[in-house]
């Protein structure tokens, strides 16, 4: 505290090019002045701390409208099935709608050597490079894209990180966004991970080959779907014996030809 | 769980906005709105922010969250409340259609800055 002076509270708005790397940190502030916080005048400004991930998703969507391609996110929990319903998901729809895969993982190439079978071209995103992220962004999505041939391409499918968490917060320029619930995991999830559910179009339940193994309750976790999603399509189905994928197949179909 | 990267982005956002001629003035907090919807844990986003603004401009600045509810309208009868458990049907009429009004925020909303004025106490 330094006598005599006084302090005065002043409220800064954020530029239009905040996004713009800055070069100089060089500003050390004292460390003895103390803040009076009490009697403060109050500014609202309201800038999204996301405006960046925002602005280049929706550079992505353009491209991807541009080139007519329908684009969709998938989200889970690690290990409820992402992989395996893409798999079998490709197969039933290739070589009619051409197909290619961004595939999202943290670390390793398993998932994208898997799906690499299926013919469609595959990239695949080791987010490490990235900070280790359990979700992926926009920006990550746009430099994977690129090596693609867009032109070539109507149906572009996202694996995302395998998260019910972050990766529902993050707008990449997608078209659509589907969840996979397995039935190996707890009936609640919808509500534990309201935003998820909310955030995506339709569910799909899956391994449900495995119901009479389990004490799980299909229709509380329906119900629990549409308790935070109310009339949301939800797709039983198993990408092991593929029961059920004619409903989704179509679903999906419908979707891409949306777009076309 | 991303929460470090929002902070990072945070004071990225937040030292870019501070003005050239700052000099010694000193940044006594940010202000943000959290809705309670947004994937983001307060608790955490602090930590991660104490961590974030080391050696920056920032240094020293309190995070200072405004948590916002869920508020949600009804498309079909128009009625209004919070969203405090995660059931998103309308209580009076059972519609599912609603509006989400607040509750995904993730915004900045000022930066305070701290100046020191000097007087002749003479």
């Amino acid at each position: 505290m330094i006598p005599g002076d006084r302090f005065k509270i002043k409220r800064y708005f954020h530029h239009k090019d905040f996004h713009k790397p800055r070069h100089s940190h060089a500003h050390h502030p004292p460390g003895d002045v103390s803040t009076q916080k009490s009697g403060t005048r109050k500014i609202k400004v309201v800038r999204r701390v996301l405006d960046v991930n925002a602005k280049l998703a929706e550079q992505n969507r353009r491209l991807f409208a541009d080139k007519g391609i329908f684009v969709l996110n998938v989200m889970s929990s690690p290990g409820s099935g992402k992989t395996t319903t893409l798999e079998k998901t490709l197969a039933r729809i290739m070589p009619e709608i051409k197909s290619a895969v961004i595939v999202g993982d943290i670390c390793t190439t398993h998932d994208a050597d898997r799906l690499a079978k299926t013919e469609a071209p595959v990239v695949q995103i080791n987010t490490d490079e990235f900070g280790g992220d359990c979700h992926l962004v926009a920006h990550v999505i746009e430099k994977a894209a690129v090596t693609l041939d867009l032109d070539e391409i109507e149906f572009l499918v996202i694996e995302n990180v395998g998260n019910l968490v972050c990766p529902a917060e993050f707008d990449i320029g997608e078209d659509s966004r589907v969840v996979i619930l397995s039935v190996t995991e707890g009936e609640d999830k919808p509500v534990k991970y309201p935003l998820m559910f909310r955030e995506c179009e339709a569910a799909l339940l899956n391994k449900i080959d495995l119901l009479p193994y389990l004490d799980f309750d299909k229709q509380k976790a329906i119900d629990f779907i549409h308790q935070v999603h109310p009339q949301m399509p939800v797709f039983e189905i198993s990408a092991k014996t593929e029961e059920g994928f004619e409903a989704w197949i179509k679903w999906l179909k419908n979707k891409i030809r949306q777009k076309a | 769980m991303h929460e470090m990267g929002i902070a990072l982005q945070i004071v990225e956002i937040a030292s870019a906005s501070l003005p050239a001629d700052l000099g010694d003035a000193r940044v006594a907090a940010i202000n943000l709105k959290i809705g309670k919807l947004a994937a983001v844990v307060p608790e955490s986003l602090r930590f991660c922010f104490d961590v974030a603004i080391k050696d920056t401009p920032l240094e020293g600045a309190e995070l200072a969250i405004e948590e916002i509810p869920v508020v949600a309208k009804c498309n079909d009868c128009d009625a209004q409340w919070t969203i405090d458990e995660p059931v998103f049907i309308c209580k009076t009429c059972q519609s599912g259609s609603l509006e989400i009004l607040s509750g995904r925020e993730l915004d900045i909303e000022s930066i305070e800055v701290v100046e020191e004025e000097k007087h002749d106490s003479g």
